[in-house]
C-alpha cells in the first residue's frame, strides 16, 4: 500500500486515516507521546528537494510511533553527484527500508518509486513537483474538520463546507491534492487566481474557477486558504509585480476585516507575510496556520501507521 | 555479382499477383514467371510486396552515441522493419554540419549495406540556431545532401529560417523544419492539455506547433522555397498546412506512426517510454493526422526512430530522454491505424512510405514502382500475422519502443536492397554475409 494522491482516495479510506489521526492527536495530549507500534521498522524519508518543515514533521511522526528513521538529503549526497533515483532506491531497497517518504521535484516521481519495482517498501508522497501533496491535504481537511465539529469530528465528512483556495494553482500541488480531496469529502471548492496560474483546461475539476476574490469572499465562505506565492513566479510575466498581486489577490487587512467572524484562513507555509497575507490575518484566532502544523504530524503518523502495519498484515 | 531472387506469388500494391525476379542489380521480371535458373526461390503466397520503405528521419546517433544506436545497428532495425534506405539526423556529435561528417556517415552506410544511409545536414553550425552550417558543401560532398534540419532543435529565429529557405534553392535542397516555438514550451514535459494539469507535467501546447508552421509556410511562399515539416502532432498543424497547399505553397510534412496511433493519456503512469517530442496527443489530434495521410495533406510517414540506452528511460519522467525507437514496428503501426481502420490502402501505405519520402528527398533509386527495370528494393509483408510486438521484433542496439507488450497486426517477413536479400523470414541477415554482398555490388 502506498499514498501517492489524493485523486484516487476513496471517501471512506480518507474518513478512516483522518479518524485515526484523531487517535494520533489523543495520544499528543499525554504527557509520554510515544507509541511502540512501528518498532523495529524503518522509515527513510528521501528529500530530493529542501523543505525542513515537511521533513520534521514526518520525522517527529515515524519517531512518535518508534519507528527508526533515517533522513536522506539528495543535497550534499551521491544523488547531487548524478546518481539516479533507480540506484538510490536500491540503496535503500539493499539497507532494508520499509517504508520510503519521498519529496521529489519531478511529479510522478513517488509513482515511478511505487510501481518500479526497483524497492518493495510502501511508499509516502510528501510532494511531487507540481502533482500532489497528500499528506497536506490530509492535515487541511483533518484542521477544518476539528475546527467544525471538535470532539465530534470522528466519522465525518467535509459535506456542504465551502472553501476558496487562492493563489497559483497552477503550480501547486497543495490545490490539487485538495482539490480532489476536500471534493470526495463533499465540500465544495473554489479556486480563484490570476488567470496565468491556472492550468489551461480545467474543465474536469470537481472545483469553479473565478479570478476575483472580493466576489469570492463576499459570498462568505466557511475557509479561505491562501496559498504561497514562489519567488520565481515573480519574473515569469505570471503578473506584473508582487504589489500588484498582493492588491488582486492578497488576504490583505481590509479582505481580512470583510470576512464573517467563522470563516477560516488557512496556509499551507511558508508564508509571504505582507504578499499573498497579511500579518493580521495570519496571526488572527481565526488563523489556522499554527494547528495546521500540530495536526500534520498526527495525520502523518496516521500515514505512516496504515502503511506500516497494513503491510506487516498482507506478509 | 548480386544476388538472383525469385519471388513468387507476390500480391502487388495494387491488388495484382505477381512473381518478382530480382536479378542484374535491377527488378528484371514481373508478371508469371516459369522459369528463373539459379534464383533462390522465395513463396510469397498471401505477402504484400512493398517497395523499400524510405525512412526521412531516422536517428542512427553514429558518431558520438555509439551506446544508443549505430550506423550499423541502426539499419539493421531499418532491414526489419522493411526499410531499404535511412534519412540520417544530424544531431549526431559532432553535429553533421560538414562534409566530412555527411561523408562520413555515407561511407558506414555503405560499408555495413543493410540499407542506403542518406544523411540530413544541419541548418546552422552545431545546431545552435546561431550560423547557417555550410550547406552547399554539404551538398556538393559525396553524401550529396538536399535535406537539411535541425531537428530536435526548432530554428526559431525568423531572419535565419527565411535566409535557410532561400539558399537551398541553389541545389533543389529542402528545409525540414522541427516546428517547436522554445519560448512556449520552456520545460514541457507532455501535451498541454486537461490531462497535463492533473499530472502536474508542464505543457507542450499545440500552438508552439501551429505558430511555427504558419510563420514557415509563409516564409516558403514569400522567398518562394520548399518546406519539409517534421512529426506533425496536432490537428491545428494540419488545418494550416491544408491551407498552405491550397493557396500553392511548396510544402510538404510528415508523420510519425507513434502519433498516429499512440495518445496522451498513455502518460497517466508516468511511463518514460511514452515521453516523446513533440508528445503524444490527444484522440482527436490522431484522428485528424490519420484524415490528413489519407487525403494527402500529409506526404509521408516518417518513424523518428531515436535509440536511447535503458537509463535514460529508468527515472523519473522529468529526468527522461525523449524518443522511441520506431523502424521496426512502423509498418504494423501504420497497418493498425490507418489501414485496419479503413483509411487507406497498401498502394496508399506504398505512396507514404516509399515513394513520396524518396521524391522529397531526392533520393534516386528508392521509392520506385514495383516494375521491370526499377531499382531491388523490396519488402514483403506478412498482414494476416497478428501478434503482441516483443523484444525479439527489435533489431537495433536500444529497446526504447511504446510498442512492447502491445498486440500489432502484421509482420515485416523479408527486405530486399540492392538486390540482395537483408531479412529472411523475419531474421536479420549475418552482417558479414551483408557487408560483402554490399561491397559486391558497389565494386560492380
Amino acid at each position: 500500500m502506498h499514498l501517492l494522491g489524493t485523486r484516487d482516495l476513496a471517501r471512506d479510506e480518507a474518513i478512516n486515516l483522518l479518524d485515526i489521526a484523531e487517535d494520533m492527536a489523543a495520544v499528543q495530549e499525554r504527557e509520554v507521546k510515544k507509541l511502540p507500534t512501528l518498532r523495529g521498522k524503518t522509515v527513510v524519508n528521501l528529500f530530493f528537494e529542501d523543505s525542513t518543515r515537511t521533513r520534521i514533521s514526518f520525522e517527529a511522526a515515524a519517531k512518535r510511533l518508534s519507528a527508526d528513521v533515517i533522513n536522506f538529503s539528495a543535497k550534499g549526497s551521491s544523488v547531487s553527484k548524478g546518481e539516479s533515483l533507480k540506484d538510490t532506491a536500491q540503496t535503500l531497497q539493499a539497507m532494508g527500508a520499509d517504508g520510503v517518504v519521498i519529496r521529489h521535484h519531478a511529479s510522478g516521481a513517488p509513482h515511478t518509486l511505487a510501481t518500479s519495482g526497483w524497492i518493495d517498501a510502501g511508499v509516502i508522497n510528501a510532494g511531487d513537483g507540481t502533482h500532489e501533496h497528500p499528506t497536506q491535504a490530509l492535515l487541511d481537511a483533518f484542521t477544518i474538520r476539528r475546527r467544525l465539529h471538535g470532539a465530534a469530528s470522528r466519522g465525518r465528512g467535509l459535506d456542504d463546507v465551502r472553501v476558496v483556495i487562492v493563489g497559483d494553482i497552477l503550480h501547486s500541488r497543495v490545490a490539487r491534492s485538495n482539490v480532489w480531496l476536500l471534493t470526495t469529502l463533499g465540500a465544495e471548492v473554489e479556486l480563484v487566481a490570476p488567470p496565468t496560474l491556472v492550468p489551461v483546461d480545467t474543465a474536469a475539476w470537481p472545483a469553479t474557477i473565478g479570478y476575483d476574490l472580493d466576489a469570492a469572499l463576499a459570498a462568505a465562505p466557511d475557509v479561505v486558504m491562501m496559498l504561497r506565492i514562489q519567488a520565481e513566479r515573480m519574473h515569469a510575466a505570471f503578473f506584473p509585480n508582487s504589489r500588484e498581486y498582493a492588491r488582486t489577490w492578497g488576504l490583505d487587512d481590509a479582505r481580512f476585516d470583510r470576512l464573517p467572524g467563522t470563516t477560516m484562513v488557512m496556509h499551507p507555509g511558508p508564508m509571504n507575510r505582507g504578499l499573498e497575507i497579511s500579518a493580521r490575518a495570519a496571526d488572527s484566532p481565526r488563523s489556522t496556520v499554527r494547528e495546521q502544523v500540530a495536526n500534520g504530524v498526527s495525520v502523518r503518523m496516521a500515514a505512516l501507521y496504515l502503511l506500516l502495519s497494513s503491510e506487516r498484515g498482507e506478509a | 555479382m548480386s544476388e538472383r531472387h525469385l519471388i513468387t506469388g507476390a500480391t502487388l500494391p495494387t491488388g495484382e499477383r505477381a512473381d518478382i525476379l530480382l536479378d542484374g542489380g535491377i527488378i528484371a521480371e514481373v508478371g508469371t514467371i516459369a522459369d528463373a535458373a539459379g534464383a533462390t526461390v522465395f513463396d510469397a503466397d498471401g505477402l504484400i510486396a512493398l517497395p523499400g520503405l524510405v525512412d526521412l528521419h531516422t536517428h542512427l546517433r553514429e558518431p558520438g552515441y555509439e551506446q544508443s544506436e549505430t550506423v550499423l545497428t541502426g539499419t539493421q532495425a531499418a532491414a526489419a522493419g522493411g526499410f531499404t534506405a535511412v534519412f540520417a539526423m544530424a544531431n549526431t556529435f559532432p553535429v553533421a554540419d560538414t562534409a566530412g561528417v555527411v561523408e562520413q556517415e555515407t561511407s558506414l552506410g555503405k560499408a555495413a549495406g543493410y540499407a542506403t544511409v542518406q544523411p540530413i545536414g544541419a541548418v546552422t553550425v552545431g545546431l545552435k540556431g546561431a550560423e547557417l552550417a555550410e550547406l552547399g558543401a554539404m551538398a556538393r560532398s559525396r553524401a550529396n545532401v538536399r535535406v537539411f534540419s535541425d531537428d530536435g532543435f526548432c530554428v526559431s529565429d525568423p531572419l535565419l529560417m527565411r535566409r535557410a529557405l532561400e539558399y537551398v534553392k541553389a541545389f533543389d535542397g529542402v528545409i525540414a523544419q522541427h516546428a517547436q516555438e522554445p519560448r512556449l514550451t520552456e520545460g514541457a514535459q507532455m501535451n498541454e492539455g486537461a490531462l497535463s494539469g492533473e499530472l502536474g507535467l508542464t505543457g507542450w501546447p499545440a500552438v508552439a506547433e501551429e505558430s511555427i508552421i504558419a510563420r514557415d509556410v509563409l516564409l516558403a511562399e514569400h522567398v518562394g522555397s520548399r518546406l519539409h515539416v517534421c512529426h506533425v502532432s496536432t490537428a491545428g498543424s494540419v488545418e494550416v498546412i491544408r491551407w498552405a497547399k491550397a493557396r500553392g505553397i511548396d510544402v510538404t510534412a510528415e508523420v510519425t506512426p507513434h502519433h498516429l496511433l499512440l495518445t496522451e493519456d498513455l502518460v497517466s503512469d508516468y511511463d518514460p517510454r511514452f515521453k516523446v517530442n513533440p508528445p503524444l496527443r490527444r484522440t482527436e489530434d490522431t484522428l485528424a493526422l490519420r484524415a490528413a495521410l489519407a487525403d494527402g495533406t500529409i506526404d509521408i510517414v516518417a518513424t523518428d526512430h531515436a535509440p536511447h540506452p535503458v537509463e535514460a528511460k529508468q527515472s523519473e519522467w522529468d529526468a527522461a530522454a525523449n524518443g522511441m525507437v520506431g523502424l521496426e514496428s512502423a509498418l504494423s503501426v501504420v497497418h493498425a491505424a490507418v489501414v485496419e481502420t479503413g483509411h487507406m490502402s497498401w498502394a496508399d501505405v506504398a505512396r507514404v512510405m516509399s515513394q513520396a519520402p524518396a521524391r522529397i528527398g531526392r533520393l534516386r533509386g528508392h521509392g520506385e514502382a514495383i516494375a521491370v527495370g526499377a531499382a531491388p528494393e523490396l519488402t514483403l509483408y506478412d498482414p494476416a500475422a497478428a501478434s503482441v510486438f516483443d523484444l525479439d521484433r527489435l533489431a537495433g542496439r536500444s529497446i526504447n519502443s511504446p510498442y512492447l507488450g502491445r498486440s500489432l497486426p502484421g509482420r515485416v517477413v523479408a527486405t530486399f536492397h540492392a538486390g540482395y536479400s537483408t531479412l529472411a523470414n523475419g531474421v536479420v541477415r549475418d552482417a558479414g554475409e551483408v557487408a560483402a554482398l554490399a561491397l559486391a555490388v558497389s565494386n560492380g
